[in-house]
């Protein structure tokens, strides 16, 4: 459908959470590439579309977005008839994945994304990455894991026995911390290991790297 | 419907609001938070992060106090108030992301406050000033686009009250009892839009639940 256009950088891990969706329900879109180092996110005319200030922004003909986790959700219900279903039906499934999203948006990621900017970013800005936040976060990132450990053993992927979004949400942080020493967080929970293989092997996953 | 918690949590009131809101029958089952019992356990087993509250509808266990108020406004949706906008899809949308930006922009500030303010204390410890008034300049902030925002609709996702509303109310309760109420009483957008949450029934049922208050500010 003509008419999506998302702004963002393929760098962030929120506009990669957008462009997967996106991906996965092959649905063609404009991308607007807002320059984060000149602070572009943070002046006019970008804030008129986030006063928060961040990427990504989204929009879809009249309808205007911010918060990936509300386009992607958006993105999965209006075109549900499209690409890949990132969700699922009936009242109890859909509480399962929001939950999930929940959890994910909560405790998994400003976790994961800590972690993401100590061993990824900052080296790339030129400053150096915090040993001990490294520590404590990743202790506090094997509990989380922990958590989907279990849930894995009792099904495929997170909140179904199909992909969801509450998976989809996770990809674009392991994406960052498979390049990390805290890649074995990952590789030391069988589970968790064989689920992180399949969802960032999705042609979906792929396309944003 | 049981909901595990207690009233005093504004995360349980997040779902108590919401039961409210659509009359929906509903059992409170108390969890003691000051004897941990959220983090032992019987209840782990619902929710393995230890928090409250947890909803048990039939075979169904929810946990996240967002997921079961879009879970209870979803099952409902012909019911009670529409806090979701579900016949219309970019309503839908809008609404959802006001309630992420409560969950995202407004509650780790506002948390940060409250925690310090009226948490702390109570485990015996002095509240840090530092993060104090460094999360007040963060919730000004936020406040600021909110200032901005129902100087244009009359709530935060359109002319209807939803759950992008709703989500913000119990820790902003909390709030209002610090000597920082000004950041909302200062915004007359914002704050004729408190007014206005305050005066729903499903909130004058609830609030009666939210004692804890500062011991100091």
């Amino acid at each position: 459908m003509a008419g999506i256009k998302v702004f963002g950088h393929p760098a962030s891990t929120a506009t990669r959470r957008v462009l997967i969706a996106l991906h996965e329900k092959n649905l063609d879109f404009e991308f607007v590439h807002i320059e984060l180092k000149d602070g572009e996110h943070k002046k006019e005319p970008f804030t008129f579309r986030n006063p928060f200030g961040k990427v990504p922004a989204f929009e879809d003909g009249d309808l205007k977005l911010f918060e990936s986790r509300a386009i992607t959700q958006y993105i999965a219900h209006f075109y549900s008839d499209k690409g890949n279903q990132l969700v699922s039906l009936g009242s109890k499934a859909i509480a399962v994945i929001a939950m999930g999203i929940e959890i994910e948006s909560h405790e998994f990621d400003p976790v994961g994304s800590k972690l993401v900017w100590e061993q990824v970013f900052k080296p790339l800005y030129g400053m150096t990455t915090d040993k001990t936040v490294v520590e404590e976060e990743e202790a506090k990132l094997a509990k989380v894991l922990d958590v989907y450990e279990h849930r894995l053993g009792e099904s495929k992927y997170l909140a179904s026995d199909h992909f969801t979004l509450v998976d989809l949400h996770t990809i674009p942080v392991i994406q960052y911390l498979l390049g990390t020493p805290t890649k074995k967080l990952f590789d030391e929970r069988p589970h968790v290991s064989a689920w992180v293989a399949d969802i960032t092997s999705r042609p979906s996953a792929q396309k944003v790297l | 419907m049981k909901v595990y918690g207690d009233e005093m949590s504004a995360s349980v009131a997040r779902v108590l609001l919401c039961l409210h809101e659509k009359n929906t029958e509903f059992e409170l089952v108390p969890v003691n938070l000051f004897a941990c019992h959220h983090k032992l356990p019987p209840f782990l087993s619902m929710n393995p992060f230890g928090q409250v509250p947890a909803l048990q509808d039939d075979d169904l266990t929810l946990f996240e106090s967002r997921a079961i108020t879009a879970y209870i406004a979803e099952k409902h949706r012909d019911k009670g108030t529409d806090l979701t906008r579900h016949e219309n899809s970019k309503e839908a949308a809008i609404v959802k992301l006001w309630s992420e930006v409560e969950a995202h922009h407004f509650n780790p500030a506002i948390f940060a406050v409250i925690h310090q303010l009226i948490v702390v204390p109570l485990q015996g410890e002095s509240p840090d000033a530092a993060i104090v008034e460094k999360n007040l300049e963060k919730l000004g902030k936020v406040l600021d686009v909110y200032e901005e925002r129902l100087g244009k609709t009359k709530y935060l996702a359109g002319d209807t009250y939803t759950l992008a509303d709703l989500h913000h109310v119990p820790y902003t309760y909390y709030f209002m009892k610090t000597s920082h109420a000004g950041l909302i009483n200062d915004r007359p957008n914002v704050k004729a839009w408190w007014e206005d949450l305050c005066s729903r029934p499903a909130f004058l049922k609830v609030s009666p639940g939210l004692t804890v208050a500062p011991t100091t500010n």
